[in-house]
């Protein structure tokens, strides 16, 4: 029926695999990224960043950039507005330094300039006297109680007495008595974890078009993956109200979290404002691997308490998180994630959010999650192989599932975990036997998944077909989904939809596309939008007809009478409405404006075969699978592109990616030669099963995918190298010096 | 009234209590009523929160409804990626 809350069979477009309208313009290179925004008479720009991990700027000189020829602006932090606080003045300071370079690589100015190249060398002759400071660029010593401190009063009033000033948030959670707990068991296993930040490795670097006039209205083009923060931001740290700087969202390739901040958007709107020019402004690689956001780097301590059936007693964790030189590393979230899997009686975690001198961390896919269940089901691993336990037995045995408490406390509505153990159980690949060098892991992994304000707009034209606009970039195949779901509504072809990502102008407020959001909550705004719309179709159908309008039902893209009591008439299709819609009452349009709340959170469940060379080091996933809750697919192609992506970023993040600092404070790696991220040739075929549990809070049952299929990777990838290696590996990444130095710590000490 | 449970760490904030009363009849009520009651609660909840009604996370509706019985927990703000 046409106004049913919930829909969850007989899906006539929703659930198939249509192809992405985006698809041809992408692989023939006619899709518009945010480098290949032009405007006449556009300058060129180029930062220039701090050589030094933690330095005072003593001075900056630009009189010989000035002097160069082409040269028409540069702006210093002077350029930017004064009086910002809290979360807006951090992302400022972040943006172009203040009184000190907190990071090797934080921009200090910029330079406008006819071209790239002049723009370039008018940077180096920028001259900018530091006075150097001590640095610390690792989390345990970032704590130690003779580190530099970073930023003085910086800490909120959480953190506890005594703690090191870069300590600037903490977290504690947790119910039952944890001692007790422990007391139950009969093997508690205790240990430590460390993970180092990677990136998201995005393609596509950062870029953005901008004018600004003296009369302070503007135009941003950029590649992000939500345009009204950075309108939002942006207004905030140029002194502008915020209705007079449209911003337009570019195609993106790959975001990941990291495109949720804004880096270099403010500096191109400052350099446009001075030069009264179009600026142009594109980040180089090095510059995204030195300059924008990793994930947060982790150190860990994990006690778990087990008795011989299985039965977990009790559950502890410590969690350190460096998020560079700004508050903000998601301890609480690896907090809240890390046994958010298990039904315990008894369980505490606690979190610190730590600060050093690296670049401001960004958000990556779950954050937080996926170092939270290394070191959790690392420790699980290990206690089922000291008490000889099937481990997806024992997570079955302790599953969350619907009425048992979260780690973090509210009571779990329906969960979809154990139906993705049970997939993982009975998959061949489960039972498959190993060849010799070879060891399977096994990880469970939970993200919340999250709603957040949302605006769409569904617009009929006179032939029928319909115009969705929708307020949150693609980043994952969401025109698609969209124009799925609303095809579903109206009851005519998917091809027959198009749909647009809109600017700040055209809709109301939506959030970034995080949080596996887009298909839950613009996909629920487009189901209420297409409905509204068939209402005033139908109530179009019941004025020509004469009856009322709940006697006209909406079926197959017709209006029909409800019944036989509603009359004899012939079936209206929609084209014959919206035909004489200019005549009939308008333009029919339909509408949602809501911030959704009822998000499903999702579970996982990965199983990998992983092979190490105990010569090289070298290890080789040779087998993968991703079990996972996506509660409805509305593509499946692209739910299992997401569950793949994730896998392909957890295997380069537990194998091979990490942010390698110097004695100096300095990136080693900021390119992609020496940051490595796995190629085609490094996966292997990435298997996966949907499991669909329904979430209650969708009409038709999504729950968020992207972030969830990156939560057990790290761990599952270390349980398997752990037991093809016969140690176990408790640092990430596991790269082949790492392994080695394992192997020989063994050999040494057993 | 309501129950609202806290995570531990907002104890030192709370009179050293986990679990706290106040008189609200939605998201927003239970929310002000925090502050009223424990005023050091109100830099957490201006920072940010979420609010877990009957085991739905509330991430910003301040009018979603909290009956005398339901189960409510203070959560961190929930971002994502």
């Amino acid at each position: 029926m046409a106004f049913d809350e919930t829909k969850t069979e007989d899906f006539k477009v929703v659930g198939q695999r249509v192809k992405r309208p985006d698809g041809v313009d992408k692989v023939t290179g006619k899709a518009k990224f945010g480098a290949d925004a032009v405007a006449p008479g556009m300058l060129f720009a180029a930062i220039v960043r701090s050589p030094h991990a933690h330095a005072r700027i003593v001075k900056i000189d630009t009189s010989k950039a000035e002097a160069l020829s082409g040269v028409k602006g540069i702006v210093t932090r002077a350029d930017f507005a004064t009086g910002l606080t809290g979360g807006d003045l951090d992302v400022l300071e972040n943006v172009m330094a203040g009184e000190k370079a907190l990071y090797d690589g934080h921009a200090v100015a910029a330079v406008a300039a006819t071209s790239q190249l002049v723009a370039r060398d008018a940077a180096k002759l920028v001259e900018v006297e530091y006075e150097v400071l001590p640095h610390v660029t690792d989390v345990d010593k970032a704590m130690a109680s003779d580190a530099p401190v970073i930023r003085e009063g910086a800490a909120d009033q959480s953190v506890p007495e005594g703690m090191h000033p870069n300590v600037v948030r903490y977290h504690e959670s947790g119910h039952g008595d944890i001692e007790a707990g422990f007391a139950e068991a009969d093997l508690v296993v205790e240990d430590s974890f460390k993970t180092e930040a990677t990136h998201q490795g995005y393609i596509e670097p950062h870029a953005c078009l901008a004018q600004l006039g003296g009369d302070n209205k503007g135009e941003l083009w950029c590649c992000t993956q939500g345009h009204w923060n950075v309108q939002k931001l942006c207004a905030a740290m140029l002194g502008l109200e915020t209705s007079q700087l449209r911003v337009t969202a570019s195609e993106i390739g790959g975001g990941f979290g990291g495109k949720t901040a804004v880096f270099i958007e403010p500096v191109a709107l400052a350099l446009s404002r001075k030069t009264n020019r179009p600026v142009k402004l594109v980040m180089s690689r090095s510059e995204v691997f030195r300059a924008t956001g990793p994930t947060a780097s982790t150190s860990m301590d994990i006690k778990i308490g087990m008795k011989k059936d299985g039965t977990i007693t009790a559950g502890q964790g410590t969690f350190r998180l460096q998020g560079g030189a700004f508050p903000g590393a998601p301890m609480e979230f690896t907090a809240m994630c890390a046994f958010a899997p298990y039904n315990l009686q008894n369980v505490k975690q606690v979190g610190y959010d730590v600060m050093a001198n690296r670049p401001k961390q960004a958000a990556y896919r779950a954050p937080g999650s996926p170092m939270a269940a290394f070191a959790v089901e690392s420790v699980i691993d290990e206690l089922c192989k000291k008490l000889g336990l099937d481990p997806i037995e024992v997570r079955l045995k302790n599953a969350s599932k619907q009425g048992t408490k979260a780690s973090f406390g509210p009571t779990w509505d329906r969960i979809g975990l154990v139906e993705t153990l049970e997939a993982a159980q009975s998959h061949p690949h489960y039972s498959a036997p190993l060849k010799e060098g070879q060891g399977r892991g096994i990880s469970c992994g939970f993200w919340f998944n999250h709603g957040g304000e949302t605006s769409v707009t569904l617009a009929l034209s006179e032939d029928g077909t319909a115009q969705l606009s929708v307020g949150t970039p693609d980043i994952g195949g969401s025109r698609a989904s969209m124009a799925q779901m609303a095809a579903e509504e109206l009851g005519i072809p998917y091809e027959n939809i198009r749909t647009t990502i809109a600017d700040t102008a055209t809709l109301g407020y939506n959030e970034v596309s995080h949080g596996s959001r887009v298909t839950y909550a613009s996909g629920l705004a487009t189901i209420k939008a297409a409905r509204a719309a068939v209402k005033i179709l139908c109530a179009r159908a019941a004025a020509k007809w004469g009856i009322d309008e709940d006697a006209v039902v909406w079926e197959n893209g017709c209006a029909k009478p409800s019944g036989p009591n509603a009359g004899e008439f012939d079936p209206l299709p929609i084209e014959k409405l919206t035909r004489s819609m200019g005549r009939t009452g308008g333009p029919i349009v339909g509408h949602f404006e809501a911030t959704p709340e009822g998000a499903g959170v999702s579970f996982a469940t990965h199983i990998v075969d992983a092979e190490v060379d105990k010569e090289t080091g070298q290890t080789k996933v040779v087998r993968y699978t991703v079990v996972q809750d996506a509660g409805k697919a509305i593509n499946p192609a692209y739910v299992e592109g997401q569950f793949q992506g994730g896998a392909a970023q957890g295997i380069g993040w537990a194998l091979n990616e990490e942010y390698i600092y110097g004695e100096d404070g300095r990136l080693q790696n900021s390119v992609f030669l020496d940051y490595r991220i796995p190629v085609a040739s490094d996966l292997p075929m990435i298997d996966t099963v949907i499991v669909e549990v329904p979430n209650p809070g969708h009409p038709y049952g999504v729950r968020g995918v992207g972030e969830t299929s990156i939560c057990p990777p790290l761990a599952a990838i270390a349980n398997a190298v752990s037991n093809a290696a016969g140690v176990r590996l408790k640092e990430l990444p596991m790269s082949p010096p790492r392994i080695l130095a394992a192997l020989e710590d063994q050999a040494n000490n057993g | 009234m309501v129950e609202v449970n806290l995570w531990s760490g907002l104890r030192a904030f709370a009179d050293g209590k986990d679990c706290v009363e106040v008189d609200a009849k939605n998201v927003g009520e239970v929310l002000s009523g925090l502050v009223e009651k424990y005023p050091g609660l109100e830099h957490v909840i201006e920072a940010g929160v979420s609010v877990a009604v009957d085991g739905k996370v509330i991430a910003s509706g301040l009018t979603e409804p909290v009956k005398p019985d339901s189960e409510v927990y203070l959560m961190q703000q929930l971002k994502g990626g």
